[in-house]
């Protein structure tokens, strides 16, 4: 069994801007790979670096919020393709949770998969949140999972989870692999009632 | 839901895979079909490796190459050494877990989200799991049909079963009448605009309504493949005579056909289904439709202005005006008119024949435009042979297209099909992001293969009404 993820403490980094896609988030060519190990510096590589890999002194890149380990993000984020190499690459990165207005679903579930917690939070307290980041980026920020807060500088936030996430990381069973195989009998049931494929 | 009235065919579908409920309140969901490709595929085989487990029903999964190839020369070895590593993992590993790999030359190999269609693997009534989240393309047979994560690529290798939660079901009814010019392409795009890319987050999306009930099995697949650029986790269309005359004969259709039929009849939602949304769009409403941005939903008629963002508030304003700045456009300016370097006909969204061929019926006596560099990748090596069978290549090569071999090309750009610097594209594919086809500053613009004509031959964004003489 998993160990259990109740909360993610670090520094937070706010990248601005509603629909960041995961193309955004690793552009298509770092795909071309068969182990994620070493997608972690091309992280949002094209808003960080020009076609001559030239810094574009991107937020991420900013030495105040160096090893920041929480982003904060707004409306929609990880929208797009499935590739589970975005929030691979947040995580070889040094991100352990990502708070945003809303998420895109699929992206929304690797990241759980992985022990990532998306929390939602709403505009006008991630903008409070942004801004205290913002004046001081050493703040500690605490995302509490299972208090539902994210607190910082002395400042609480509520945040809002998925009931069954929130079940999955306090019970440490994000990873869902084990919990599926224990059902064995039950899921050959299910496949004896279904027809056959391609016969 | 559920507590009076009917189901819908999500929820008959689930319940017919539902293997049980997991300790965190997530539903355990058999998947009756799974699909891989060279490019999210491979690492689970990997993980599976590391746990020291096996794939439980390789029957039940289907490989193929598509995003990495070629699309001049796929002869082995590939020129791009990783790309060549990509295949061969995944083909040592189906060869290892026996599992049916559908090999370039075999006549079988395709986008993967055409080719199952095409074989009749894709069938009415099942679950169908795929590393990719044009998935959605598949629920055009009435099939929960989910785009998934390289993780759940693994669990589906070793359990055949999914962690889910139920989602919430719109039935979104598309009634009336298409005009002439506007197809499912426009349909889609037009319902992304309405609802919004992330309208859809939380729910399936069932179409229905006149206008599908019309529409062949490949426009509705076109539908349905752009449901995850809507935010919606799936998409479908309830299984009718359309569907059942499309799989009639397919390969892989199921041998006893007509008790299959029967069998799949038996999951189109009751009449009186409950729905948690439904949304009405009058077809006659929808135009020709581009987008002028960098979201499916930055969208507009060929005939409208993009937007002014003086006259949008708050942060929306950001998104106009960034979105603008990327795109090189002004704001309360004409789209039609706004010039393209490239034209691209292909992916899973419009890569099949029935796209080839309208483009084909209009294309003919026009060439394209001097400044233009067009190409045509046909979406799998059936679709390429069914083209070539009819002298659609021709009629394409003719006005100035290349006509290339089948693969996502240009859609995502892991091939050698890329933009170059800032060019920009008018294309049939299905996402307008920020660098997405190749070059971290070209540009895209999404229209249907018809309108990817009518910019290719006259060197502009233009309405493919006027310029080929499509009335009602």
């Amino acid at each position: 069994m998993m160990a259990d993820l109740t909360r993610v403490a670090g520094r937070g980094v706010y990248v601005k801007g509603n629909d960041i896609d995961t193309d955004r988030i690793i552009p298509a060519r770092f795909l071309k790979c068969v182990t994620f190990d070493e997608l972690g510096p091309n992280l949002f590589r094209d808003e960080r670096f020009d076609e001559e890999d030239r810094s574009k002194n991107h937020v991420l890149d900013e030495p105040r919020f160096s090893g920041a380990e929480v982003l904060i993000s707004d409306a929609n984020f990880g929208c797009g393709s499935s590739r589970e190499h975005a929030p691979q690459a947040l995580q070889k990165f040094g991100i352990k949770a990502v708070i945003a207005e809303t998420f895109a679903e699929i992206f929304h579930g690797n990241c759980t998969t992985l022990g990532i917690p998306c929390v939602r939070m709403q505009a006008q307290e991630r903008q409070r949140l942004a801004a205290i980041i913002d004046a001081d980026p050493e703040a500690d920020l605490v995302v509490d999972v299972e208090g539902l807060t994210v607190t910082c500088a002395n400042n609480r936030f509520s945040i809002e989870m998925q009931l069954s996430t929130r079940e999955a990381f306090l019970g440490g069973s994000f990873d869902p692999l084990d919990a599926l195989l224990e059902n064995q009998s039950a899921i050959d049931d299910v496949a004896a009632r279904l027809p056959a494929l391609g016969t | 839901m559920g507590e009076s009235g009917g189901r819908s065919l999500y929820q008959k579908v689930w319940d017919a895979h539902k293997v049980g409920q997991l300790p965190n309140g997530q539903h355990q969901l058999f998947i009756a079909l799974h699909l891989i490709h060279e490019v999210t595929s491979p690492q689970a085989f990997g993980m599976l490796k590391d746990k020291g487990l096996s794939v439980a029903y390789p029957e039940r999964t289907f490989a193929t190459v598509d995003h990495i190839i070629p699309t001049d020369n796929q002869a082995r070895p590939l020129a791009d050494d990783m790309a060549e590593q990509m295949i061969q993992v995944l083909v040592d590993a189906t060869a290892t877990h026996g599992i049916e790999f559908f090999a370039p030359g075999s006549g079988d190999q395709g986008i993967v989200h055409v080719v199952g269609p095409e074989l009749g693997l894709t069938q009415p009534g099942t679950t169908i799991g795929c590393g990719d989240s044009h998935t959605s393309t598949h629920g055009a047979f009435g099939c929960i049909a989910l785009g998934i994560g390289t993780s759940q690529v693994r669990d589906v290798l070793a359990s055949q079963t999914l962690a889910m939660d139920p989602l919430k079901v719109r039935r979104i009814n598309v009634n009336g009448k298409l005009s002439a010019g506007v197809g499912a392409k426009d349909v889609t795009l037009h319902i992304i605009r309405t609802l919004g890319v992330n309208g859809g987050v939380g729910f399936a999306y069932e179409y229905g309504g006149d206008v599908i009930d019309r529409m062949s099995m490949e426009e509705r697949m076109t539908v349905c493949n752009m449901s995850i650029e809507g935010g919606a986790r799936c998409g479908y269309v309830n299984p009718d005579a359309t569907t059942f005359d499309y799989l009639r004969g397919r390969p892989r259709s199921p041998a006893n056909f007509e008790a299959a039929v029967e069998r799949w009849r038996s999951f189109v939602s009751d009449s009186d289904a409950r729905y948690d949304d439904v949304v009405d769009i009058e077809g006659a409403d929808i135009p020709p439709t581009v987008t002028w941005g960098v979201t499916p939903g930055q969208a507009i008629s060929v005939k409208e202005r993009t937007p002014d963002p003086a006259l949008v508030e708050g942060l929306a304003r950001n998104l106009v005006t960034d979105a603008l700045r990327y795109m090189q456009l002004d704001g309360d300016t004409p789209i039609e008119g706004t010039a393209i370097n490239v034209a691209f006909i292909g992916s899973c969204t419009n890569g099949r024949l029935s796209d080839f061929e309208a483009v084909a019926n209009v294309i003919t006596g026009h060439k394209v435009a001097d400044s233009v560099r067009a190409i045509a990748v046909p979406g799998s090596e059936k679709v390429d042979a069914d083209a070539r069978a009819r002298g659609l290549d021709k009629i394409f090569t003719e006005a100035g297209f290349e006509w290339r071999l089948p693969g996502c090309s240009m859609c995502l750009a892991m091939n050698p099909d890329k933009l170059v610097g800032d060019e920009i594209c008018a294309s049939s594919s299905n996402r307008n992001f920020m660098g997405r086809q190749g070059s971290p500053s070209g540009r895209t613009i999404l229209m249907s293969p018809v309108m990817v004509a009518a910019a290719a031959v006259t060197g502009a964004v233009a309405d493919a009404r006027e310029v080929f003489g499509l009335e009602d």
